[in-house]
């Protein structure tokens, strides 16, 4: 799994690939929101467009992203998910619970 | 590929992912479409985390056995640990409010939404699960069972 940040009006966009698995996957998302977070950056993107698999861990490691950055009084938003990533936040029901989005100008200016 | 195999796992990430891609390749050949090699590839990685972290718990000097076996219209993968034991009825329900927002606890939630049949057995010591899934679909006499 790749990682990598762009800012775009103030949001950092994070452009994840790969598989987001226990292990290297879900480790690597960790320290890149803990980074962010130790930076201030606290509107966070996660596009997600290329992202190919998430097993139960990822998942998870996707909640304590999303919690993470809230409790900090920031915003955590999802880009671009496949319909496999979809499907899984569907029957998890975590769809309502993240703030996800489908068009990155867009989903920029959502940010409060 | 032959209609059964079996496997002598270490209690590694490395296994979760062998276990992984045994089951997708079998469920290829028994002729379910690629969303439906997806979704057993997952729930068998689902599988072999549990029992090499919750059940194993790393341990190197305990092992997980993988069997991978298909019949005409089935397939059929056991994983066992050789851990403490597992009660499923025990397992907190991951979509229940107070679960929803917590790191963890969604794989055998997966593994139950994935596959047709999944089957509980107390190894003595260890946890024997058994994931079925049907060409086709479900018959009407799929359920779960705990032994």
């Amino acid at each position: 799994m790749k990682a990598s940040t762009r800012q775009v009006n103030g949001v950092t966009v994070v452009d994840m690939s790969g598989r987001i698995t226990l292990g290297e996957g879900s480790v690597i998302l960790r320290d890149t929101i803990r980074d962010l977070l130790g930076k201030g950056q606290k509107k966070i993107l996660l596009n997600l467009g290329d992202v190919t698999y998430i097993d139960s861990s990822g998942i998870g490691e996707l909640v304590s992203a999303f919690t993470s950055v809230r409790n900090q009084g920031g915003e955590l938003k999802l880009l671009n998910l496949t319909k496999k990533v979809h499907d899984l936040l569907q029957i998890t029901k975590l769809y309502t619970v993240f703030d996800i989005k489908d068009d990155e100008t867009a989903a920029v200016g959502s940010f409060k | 590929m032959r209609n059964r195999v079996s496997y002598t796992l270490d209690s590694t990430l490395d296994s979760v992912n062998k276990a992984e891609s045994t089951a997708a390749q079998f469920a290829a050949r028994a002729g379910f479409n690629a969303d439906e090699q997806d979704n057993i590839a997952m729930a068998v990685r689902e599988a072999a985390v549990n029992a090499v972290l919750h059940g194993n718990a790393h341990d190197p000097a305990k092992k997980v056995f993988l069997v991978c076996e298909r019949t005409v219209d089935t397939l059929i993968i056991t994983v066992t640990d050789q851990g403490k034991g597992l009660d499923p009825s025990c397992v907190p329900d991951p979509l229940s409010p107070e679960n929803l927002m917590k790191g963890s606890g969604r794989g055998i939630f997966l593994i139950r939404a994935f596959m047709d049949e999944v089957r509980f057995r107390n190894t003595h010591p260890g946890t024997e699960i058994t994931l079925i899934k049907h060409v086709g679909g479900k018959p009407a006499n799929a359920k779960e069972e705990t032994t």
